[in-house]
């Protein structure tokens, strides 16, 4: 229709993906205990459910918080009229150094340099106005979340182009992938502006080794473009490495304070540590004044709630609260996620060996009746519709390879993962594929743990640790 | 710096402006009643910060709204993970609701064309992007909001050509100008895709006439590739609800429910004014049309609004007593507060658009500058923020195309300070760098135009001068 933008009448918002029909589906029918036993499960929304208690008990101590009132006193006509795109100074204090405990106080954050959004949808894009001319391109390295095709391409009018990681080294970035890349944007005369990773991964669920850091940062120095590291799951950190920020590289490269550190922004936000996606709290931090001053302005199109800010400066000014929840966050993710790792290895299913996020890379290659993507849609309609379970196919997140699916773990109740396992197996075992695959997968599981190099470096869920654990 | 975009590095955000300018002095020295006694009033920012009683008393006796409760039970949960972008159902109803309120129920609005943004700034924005595409352009009439240069323009690469409004007749919009605008545009080979005006009008502090609402109707019907928004952010500002008529109103009133140009007509509301929440950042677009709404509501994701926030209004907005007595006071207080405003300056021979609604006036200060020039109206403006020490807004700032104009805001001050602030202007006035004889001419006009206006009936009103036959009456 001609009255209307080409940005409507296209398809750029991408939400024609299987991505989200998966939710479509899950909507008509979802899964209740009581109401709708045999309903869908979802699992394919990354939501972090586990710790709302924590969060419940700080606000039943701390009431002022919520009710717009700083030591008994109301400051609802402050609040009311406080829209200063700078942010409130006591929320972006509390950010930055929250930020700076789930990296152990390695690194520092000025909060000069955060700029807040309205959740980190709304900084992605942001980033992207600032950094990129229409038609410029940034490189990601595939799998990556579906929404990077609508937050980073829609209106801004940025390409992506895909960095390739496989299976064959458990999906980590490779220097030749990288200038692959690099050389394939310029194949199709698309003018490349930076890098953008998501560390730790979705849907990998694991974190940037500091091999892949390092690669980045000298890549990004040799051509001269910046480097955006998405690190909303930071807090989700739950294996016993330590996570790495791409701050902690720019530290421990002494580049500081340098040319090189202006052109790396990390993008962060509440939604998945605090589990608060419905308060829109985003935000980007730079070194670089000019990212810093133009972001700001921009994020008039996207300010955090005043009311927000205030509720959440209290909550994580509360350093005793912040450790605790940290800590806490860790464990019951990691519990979780073994839980969920146990039970599909209990179906005879892998997955991507992972230390950090709400989900696990699951692999389904051995129940694909080809090893093609159409098999592999083939797969997920059964799954979504047969076994009632709605997670993600690999090639909505850009896999390059049939086979893999994103699974949610921190976004249900315990009992209702161990349903969606039994549902699985069920599902698994019934078909005459499933019972030849699972003893064979079994013997590969076998073969696998005796190569403990190969274990490590490919990633996956069976390696020497889980002995121990189990 | 080929590092960053051309968005990023070039002027549009419009922020070098004198309209943000004033706003920095300020800041640099506020006035405050006690500790700073002799520092810059702001008469710049459009807030409405008269009735905040009536909410926090609203908030005394609801403890559950904010603190995450439905009827007793913590919805904590529920809230901290709704991040739906169709928004929370209750909110949008309560919204709709509202909006029909302040039409006193003369149109109705349907939740399900609705869209929540965070702010008018993002909905504004977000309508660009969805009816326009780079380098087209959307006309606007002059003087407008000084903040429409970055959240239309901006980001979206749309272009804004001015229609003309002048004083000669009350800066009303004429077809002349809506033609011209349309012309000018085409000369500049720029597609025009929509007219967008803000009803009632920020700087002018009028509703649009049913004659202007003609006269744009008639322009769409006539282009059918053309849009209509209407910014209504400040209807709930309307001294008087009968006197603000919605463009939804014209639809309804035409029967155009089944013509084409009902999916070309859409409006933008925001809670920033009306009830004095800037800071809440909850906006709308309201749309008859069905791509228009999926397309803004999926663009929504940019700016969402917090579902903690959501939450409250919804509760807030839903609560008729509450809102049927709040759009009454709030109609009441702003009215009463103009009018000190008005009578304040005509005491000291500066008169006013004949305004009727918003936060603020339109303040003709022609006669104190000493050219007619916008350099003229430049140092007149420095001279009020540096000396007379008032942030007001300068016509220029506002793309007014005479120089002169100025936007005085009245409803974010104390009664106190807004009578502080007129005496400050008379000092200047009284003492200040004009010679004795412009003061005298300058009041002798006055006394000629009121017998002139008294004589002529009609031109008064087509003028909106404040110091008019009505006045005499209610003095």
């Amino acid at each position: 229709m001609k009255q209307l933008s080409t940005k409507v009448t296209s398809n750029g918002h991408g939400q024609d993906s299987s991505y989200f029909l998966g939710w479509e589906e899950y909507e008509k029918n979802p899964y209740d205990e009581i109401k709708n036993p045999n309903g869908m499960i979802q699992m394919g929304l990354a939501e972090n459910q586990l710790c709302f208690d924590l969060i419940e008990s700080w606000l039943a101590k701390n009431p002022d918080a919520a009710s717009l009132k700083r030591k008994g006193q109301s400051i609802f006509k402050e609040l009311a009229l406080f829209q200063d795109y700078h942010g409130m100074p006591e929320f972006k204090k509390a950010m930055a150094e929250f930020m700076e405990e789930i990296r152990g106080n390695r690194v520092t954050f000025d909060p000069k340099k955060i700029v807040l959004a309205a959740g980190s949808t709304s900084a992605n894009e942001t980033l992207m106005f600032c950094l990129a001319e229409p038609g410029d391109a940034f490189l990601l390295p595939t799998p990556y979340y579906p929404g990077f095709d609508r937050d980073l391409k829609w209106r801004t009018g940025a390409e992506i182009v895909p960095i390739h990681c496989s299976s064959s080294n458990g999906f980590q970035i490779t220097e030749s992938a990288l200038q692959q890349a690099y050389q394939q944007a310029h194949k199709l005369d698309l003018k490349v502006k930076g890098v953008l990773v998501t560390n730790p991964s979705n849907p990998l669920g694991t974190a940037l080794t500091r091999r892949e850091l390092n690669l980045l940062v000298d890549f990004i120095t040799s051509k001269n473009i910046h480097l955006i590291s998405d690190e909303i799951y930071s807090g989700t950190m739950f294996g016993f490495e330590q996570f790495i920020s791409v701050m902690d590289v720019l530290k421990d490269k002494k580049l500081e304070n340098t040319e090189v550190s202006k052109r790396v922004h990390v993008v962060y936000s509440l939604s998945k540590d605090l589990g608060l996606p419905g308060f829109r709290v985003g935000a980007i931090y730079s070194n670089d004044e000019m990212i810093v001053s133009a972001a700001t302005k921009m994020s008039s199109f996207g300010l955090v709630s005043s009311q927000t800010q205030y509720l959440l400066s209290a909550l994580l000014s509360d350093k005793k609260f912040t450790s605790q929840y940290l800590e806490e966050n860790q464990k019951r993710l990691r519990s979780r996620q073994k839980r969920l790792v146990s039970g599909l290895e209990s179906a005879g299913i892998t997955c991507l060996r992972s230390n950090a996020g709400l989900f696990c890379w699951v692999d389904m290659r051995h129940l694909l009746d080809t090893n093609t993507f159409e098999a592999e849609l083939d797969l997920w309609k059964k799954i979504v519709y047969n076994v009632k379970l709605n997670i993600s196919p690999g090639s909505s997140c850009h896999c390059t390879e049939p086979g893999w699916f994103r699974v949610c773990f921190a976004n249900m109740s315990e009992g209702t993962l161990d349903l969606a396992l039994k549902r699985l197996k069920t599902f698994v075992e019934s078909t005459d594929c499933g019972r030849m695959i699972s003893r064979s997968s079994h013997e590969r599981l076998k073969s696998l743990r005796k190569k403990t190099v190969s274990n490590w470096v490919f990633r996956v869920s069976w390696s020497d640790r889980v002995p121990d654990e189990r | 710096m080929d590092l960053l975009s051309r968005t990023a590095t070039c002027n549009s955000h419009g922020q070098e402006s004198s309209y943000f300018l004033g706003w920095e002095e300020y800041e640099k020295n506020p006035y405050d009643v006690v500790k700073n006694p002799h520092g810059i009033i702001q008469m710049g920012l459009a807030e409405n910060q008269l009735c905040f009683d009536l909410l926090e008393s609203w908030l005394i006796q609801n403890p559950d709204a904010a603190s995450f409760k439905r009827d007793g039970q913590s919805i904590f949960r529920e809230l901290a993970l709704f991040q739906d972008y169709h928004g929370l159902s209750s909110f949008k109803n309560a919204l709709a609701d509202f909006m029909s309120e302040i039409r006193q129920n003369r149109v109705s609005f349907d939740s399900n064309n609705l869209v929540l943004t965070a702010g008018a700034t993002s909905a504004n924005e977000t309508l660009m992007f969805c009816l326009a595409n780079p380098g087209d352009a959307f006309l606007l009439p002059t003087p407008y909001y000084p903040g429409f240069d970055r959240d239309l323009k901006w980001r979206t690469g749309v272009e804004i050509v001015p229609i003309q409004c002048s004083s000669s007749n009350g800066f009303r919009i004429t077809k002349l100008a809506l033609e011209e605008a349309y012309e000018q545009a085409k000369k500049l080979n720029l597609n025009v895709k929509g007219v967008l005006i803000t009803n009632p009008s920020n700087p002018l502090g009028t509703t649009t006439t049913q004659a202007e609402l003609n006269i744009l109707f008639e322009f769409i019907s006539k282009n059918k590739n053309i849009h209509l928004v209407s910014d209504e952010i400040y209807s709930g500002t309307a001294f008087s609800s009968s006197e603000f008529i919605s463009v939804m109103e014209i639809l309804k009133n035409n029967q155009l429910e089944n013509n084409e140009v009902f999916n070309r007509v859409h409006i933008v509301y925001s809670l920033s004014k009306d009830l004095g929440l800037p800071g809440f950042r909850v906006g709308a677009i309201y749309s008859n049309d069905k791509d228009v709404i999926s397309a803004a509501t999926k663009m929504s994701s940019f700016g969402l609004v917090s579902s903690q926030t959501q939450y409250l209004l919804s509760s807030l907005l839903s609560d008729k007593k509450f809102t049927k007595n709040y759009l009454r006071e709030n109609q009441s207080r702003l009215k009463s507060r103009q009018r000190m405003l008005v009578t304040g300056l005509e005491a000291i021979g500066i008169g006013c658009l004949k305004s009727n609604a918003g936060l603020f006036c339109w303040v003709d200060m022609r006669h104190l500058l000493s050219s007619k020039t916008f350099e003229a109206e430049m140092d007149l403006w420095k001279k009020i923020v540096y000396e007379v020490k008032l942030n007001i807004s300068p016509g220029s700032s506002c793309h007014c195309e005479e120089p002169g104009w100025f936007r005085a805001c009245f409803a974010n001050m104390s009664e106190e300070t807004l009578k502080l602030a007129l005496k400050r202007l008379k000092k200047f006035v009284d003492n200040g760098i004009l010679p004795r004889s412009c003061q005298v001419g300058e009041s002798q006009s006055l006394k000629s135009s009121r017998k002139k206006t008294t004589m002529t009936t009609v031109s008064n009103w087509v003028f909106r001068l404040s110091f008019h036959d009505r006045d005499a009456e209610e003095r």
